[in-house]
């Protein structure tokens, strides 16, 4: 079986600064793995690389045993070889950003519709059908005319991952997805994610919600300044964890 | 005062407004065609693009309107010849072909600084948003980093339309008989300049109004997302 997503040997800096130093991670179809670790150990960043919103420096990122292709360009940078490719990459991997990233200007409905009908080329009326399901699926269906900014942030955030399952996503990759909401609206959005787990979706959570990683992922990768220091199953990391960085970090987020 | 002399001549100067109209129109539509591409240029990472596009803004904003119209029309008579040879010269002795390209390349500067600055200010996650659904290049402008831009440079845009209204005046100087050129015309003749300037203020004043009306109308519609819920509940 082709692993959903297979990243090997990636690293990334930033002018001096290198963030991640060579890090390797494959996902399996219906995995759920949580990177956790101290802000400022890369997660965010890894999981940028991913789709490329960051561009490694050098690594492999394969999704669904396609490996996307990058270049050096005349400057010296790395750059994708192919736009398109990316493109077309890019609508297999699901994103739910930290701060939703909602387009304000645009209904709920229409933030859920404008990829499928404008990306992926479906008919105003399909996509409409199918955002309607999945609104209803996160419990906001009826806020599909309403504007993000009219909406709690718990329901911006559900309607940012309604967003991002309505291109039928191979992986969805969250960033940090409750970091931005209170407390009281943390709940809503992880009984999304956990339902989205059971289903069987493929999932990689960049998370600081301890209970949902040892209760819902699969894997559990513990990062430290741009390297895996620690990862296995929420059994191994959390019970009985063999690095000495990765027991201060549980310690201290309990 | 005697405004019964004016009412005698209102369809001259009902003409000359109408002349105005459609010089602040048809320059107004030629300068946003014009303005896209030189904000774009503008933002360019490429000098080859982007050091025109400066220049150009730098000129244009910088230098009065009236020299811009002076230059063009009285200025371009000294290179006759080679704007003969050129095919030209009928172009540019024509005030009007003068008075509206010395409108057009000035608003397109305006406009093209306005829309820079509106597609710098659309939000970051915005794009990063559209990235990730798999959008790029002309696509992700189109349907994302335009809508927003539109939005956040409208009011400032709608400001650059009154001015052009404004600015029409100034063609009147090339002998075109605008609202200005008429009321010019007809205090000549009738030496009312009172009751000639005054309706002519008023006129302008009717059609920049109705100019921020539209706008107005225009910003209100596309701004769903700042106005208050209709439906009020709990969040």
């Amino acid at each position: 079986m082709t692993l959903a997503l297979s990243i090997s040997d990636l690293h990334k800096s930033f002018n001096q600064n290198e963030v991640i130093k060579g890090m390797s991670l494959d996902a399996n179809k219906g995995d759920v793995i949580s990177l956790i670790g101290a802000s400022g150990s890369g997660k965010s960043t890894f999981l940028r690389c991913i789709n490329l919103l960051e561009t490694p420096n050098s690594g492999e990122v394969r999704v669904d045993g396609e490996l996307i292709e990058m270049k050096t360009n005349s400057k010296g940078n790395r750059m994708p070889a192919d736009q398109k490719q990316v493109d077309r990459i890019r609508t297999k991997l699901g994103m739910v950003f930290q701060s939703f990233n909602l387009w304000s200007h645009m209904t709920i409905l229409q933030n859920v519709t404008e990829a499928p009908i404008h990306v992926l080329g479906q008919t105003k009326a399909e996509a409409n059908e199918k955002a309607m399901l999945l609104l209803e699926k996160v419990g906001i269906a009826d806020k599909a005319h309403q504007y993000p900014d009219h909406l709690s942030g718990g329901q911006q955030q559900r309607a940012a991952i309604a967003r991002a399952l309505a291109m039928d996503p191979e992986v969805m990759l969250f960033d940090e997805p409750t970091s931005a909401l209170d407390p009281e609206l943390v709940a809503e959005v992880l009984k999304v994610m956990r339902q989205l787990a059971a289903e069987g979706r493929t999932m990689i959570v960049v998370t600081h919600e301890m209970t949902f990683a040892r209760e819902v992922s699969s894997k559990v990768v513990f990062l430290h300044q741009g390297m895996i220091e620690e990862q296995g199953t929420p059994e191994e990391v959390f019970q009985n964890p063999k690095s000495e960085r990765c027991r201060q970090f549980l310690a201290s987020s309990y | 005062m005697d405004f019964s002399i004016v009412w005698q001549y209102l369809p001259m100067l009902l003409e000359g407004a109408w002349v105005t109209l459609w010089i602040t129109v048809v320059s107004l539509l030629i300068g946003l065609a014009f303005a896209v591409p030189v904000s774009l240029a503008r933002l360019s990472n490429n000098p080859f693009f982007s050091s025109p596009a400066y220049l150009f803004v730098l000129y244009f904003r910088g230098t009065p309107l009236l020299v811009q119209i002076f230059l063009i029309y009285y200025g371009s008579g000294q290179f006759r010849h080679e704007l003969t040879d050129l095919g030209l010269w009928g172009f540019f002795r024509d005030p009007w072909f003068c008075g509206i390209l010395a409108l057009v390349l000035n608003t397109t500067a305006y406009s093209a600084e306005i829309f820079r600055g509106a597609i710098s200010a659309v939000p970051r996650n915005d794009i990063e948003a559209g990235r990730a659904c798999g959008m790029s290049g002309l696509l992700l402008f189109r349907r994302i980093t335009m809508p927003k831009a539109f939005r956040i440079g409208l009011p400032a845009y709608g400001n650059e339309v009154i001015f052009l209204l404004q600015a029409t005046s100034l063609v009147s100087t090339i002998t075109i008989l605008d609202l200005t050129g008429i009321s010019r015309q007809l205090i000549s003749k009738t030496f009312a300049v009172y009751e000639f300037y005054l309706t002519a203020a008023a006129m302008y004043l009717v059609m920049t109004y109705a100019l921020v009306y539209l706008f107005r109308m225009w910003e209100k519609r596309l701004s769903g997302h700042l106005q208050e819920r209709v439906v009020s509940e709990p969040r």
